[in-house]
């Protein structure tokens, strides 16, 4: 299983060729042919022994061939260096220069990206978790009803949701003609919400649409372990002459952290690595680190510096994840 | 316990559903718009303020033959690779869920980390390795990239619904004198069946839907997403918001069928004597 996975990732990775891939190829079908051949051989025991690791070898397989591959590729392609601005088959050299470039050429886009990212992660925290407990505790009959209320707006596609935010925050839209009704711009525009009587294509705007778009992904974690908190545990707390926001924060907020911890994840991780909400709703001042990542990709196919802003863009994603699972003191969720 | 509250605690009460109904609102906003947009008569290119009422779009949903065409190719994508993806995640569910083997820990920490990695690096890395290897874009890649993310998708959903399922029963019927496969395809399938389908429907939602992963490796392919991105620059014609709504009605209406379902199975079910899960 091991020889098999490793030889995929290698060979996917292109790290042998040649003759060498015909040495892994046998290699593998050797390993493979010898579990087949163990589980032909040996007793009902032995065959229940391998059964777990044959059914999981096509799946597995697939994720090494397609998933660790490319980040391989990928951490290639980071310190590889273009000979000309017209090089677009860059080769292998150490070449850290590609990570500078990345931090200093789009230090800001970084910057933008991960304060949006901790901007939708607390507003869809603030919206979602009163939303996931009325649901959970007052919800009676209606339980799964409301729940799939919450999901009925994501069956439609995520780009034409975020194109309807265009219609709702357009010049001429429902919102800023309401605004202007009331008179409360300066309000607004105070805020940091509201940009020269605009709400289209301001900071706010996109961090607006983020929220919007994965707050489903906060509330549903919530509510599940929300769910799961017996009722009577408050009643207990109650008794023993606690008050109300006593017991929600002694009993209920405590066990329901587990499903604040997995919801942020969910929202954190895809909003910090967007770029559709930048591009449709924000302004050349708003864009992220997505809009620069597809932009040096597929436009520039600049792949060095496109590549090296994904690597720093995964790894700071991963370290602030560890980071926030030692604070939250649940390691044991990973 | 409710006739005790206080004034301050009834305050508090109707100000945390003041917030869920609002919450609620905001979820249903964009798609208030989304419907009422289709019966929009645009002047000019882009149908984002509001001209009039018409039923035109309506009246030929599919007058734009590039968005009609790019849903099928999104619908082939989807149904291929939703197949190879199910067929994929359901064996490594199986396999983590059913035995207890060396290793299995890392195998669940793989399995998450594709689900935990932005899109735009799954997509960037994957494009990466199909540029580095020569191959050339089109459904070959969208499909490759779209099982990758709905194994994993299928596999973590799927052992999270058959977790507690009670292995026994396949032993009671080899016990009984079937054949491991017998047992399995007699006992253990039917059972984990609806689990499976309710995977394989959420992932063939995410591929539908997906765009990031997508824009990244499909070269001059367009599925649905794509083509509306592309339009978007351009011109963005009511006919997007007609065939959003009807996929909406569509998937709404699956719901409620499940609900309805679900229901009447319950209610048979609480006839006879229910032993636990």
């Amino acid at each position: 299983m091991l020889v098999v996975a490793a030889g995929a990732v290698s060979l996917g990775a292109g790290w042998v060729s040649g003759p060498a891939a015909i040495g892994v190829l046998s290699l593998m079908l050797v390993a493979v042919l010898g579990i087949v051949w163990t589980a032909f051989v040996g007793g009902l025991e032995t065959r229940r022994a391998l059964a777990p690791y044959g059914l999981l070898k096509p799946g597995i397989l697939w994720l090494c061939l397609f998933f660790l591959a490319p980040l391989w590729s990928m951490l290639e392609m980071s310190l590889s260096a273009k000979k000309s601005r017209f090089d677009f088959s860059p080769s292998f050299s150490w070449h850290w220069g590609n990570y500078a470039t990345a931090l200093t050429d789009f230090g800001p886009q970084f910057g933008r990206s991960f304060f949006y990212a901790a901007a939708a992660t607390v507003l869809t925290l603030l919206i979602g978790y009163p939303l996931a407990y009325v649901i959970a505790f007052r919800g009676g009959k209606f339980k799964s009803v409301l729940l799939g209320l919450v999901a009925v707006p994501f069956f439609t596609s995520y780009l034409i949701r975020t194109l309807a935010w265009q219609n709702l925050l357009a010049d001429e839209g429902p919102i800023v003609g309401l605004i202007n009704k009331l008179g409360v711009e300066q309000v607004f525009e105070w805020l940091h919400i509201m940009d020269n009587g605009r709400l289209m294509n301001t900071p706010a705007a996109v961090i607006g649409g983020l929220t919007y778009n994965f707050l489903p992904f906060m509330i549903l974690p919530i509510f599940v372990s929300l769910e799961k908190i017996d009722a009577r545990l408050v009643d207990a707390a109650m008794d023993l002459y606690s008050t109300a926001t006593g017991a929600f924060r002694k009993v209920v907020l405590p066990m329901s952290l587990p499903g604040v911890f997995a919801g942020s994840l969910l929202v954190f991780i895809p909003a910090a690595g967007d770029f559709v909400n930048a591009q449709f709703l924000g302004s050349p001042q708003t864009t992220m680190i997505g809009n620069s990542i597809q932009d040096q990709f597929l436009r520039q196919l600049n792949y060095p510096v496109a590549t090296a802003m994904s690597f720093v863009l995964m790894s700071v994603i991963t370290v602030s994840v560890l980071v926030y699972a030692k604070f939250m003191g649940t390691e044991e969720l990973m | 316990m409710t006739g005790a509250l206080s004034t301050r605690q009834r305050n508090g009460r109707r100000f945390i559903n003041a917030v869920a109904v609002a919450a609620m609102l905001y979820l249903f906003a964009p798609i208030a718009m989304i419907v009422l947009f289709s019966f929009n008569n645009p002047k000019g290119k882009f149908n984002i303020v509001w001209r009039g009422f018409t039923l035109k779009n309506w009246a030929h949903p599919f007058a734009s033959p590039e968005l009609t065409d790019a849903l099928m190719v999104s619908l082939k994508v989807a149904v291929i690779s939703t197949a190879c993806a199910t067929m994929l995640g359901t064996m490594i569910a199986l396999s983590l869920s059913r035995y207890k083997f060396k290793g299995s820990g890392v195998v669940n920490l793989f399995l998450v980390l594709p689900l935990t990695s932005p899109e735009i690096v799954l997509g960037s890395s994957l494009a990466t390795l199909f540029i580095a290897r020569g191959t050339s874009f089109g459904y070959l890649t969208v499909i490759i990239a779209h099982i990758m993310f709905q194994v994993s998708f299928v596999a973590v959903t799927l052992r999270a619904r058959i977790r507690g399922f009670d292995w026994t029963l396949e032993q009671a019927a080899m016990d009984l004198g079937a054949t491991p496969q017998r047992a399995f395809w007699k006992v253990t399938f039917p059972l984990i069946l609806p689990g499976i389908l309710a995977a394989a429907l959420l992932s063939f939602a995410l591929s539908i839907d997906d765009f990031i992963i997508t824009f990244f490796n499909a070269g001059s392919l367009v599925t649905f997403p794509l083509q509306i991105f592309g339009a978007s620059r351009v011109a963005i014609p009511p006919q997007i918001n007609v065939l959003a709504t009807m996929i909406l009605m569509g998937s709404i209406s699956l719901m409620v069928i499940g609900f309805v379902v679900g229901a009447r199975r319950q209610r048979k079910a609480m006839g006879p004597v229910t032993s636990g899960k």
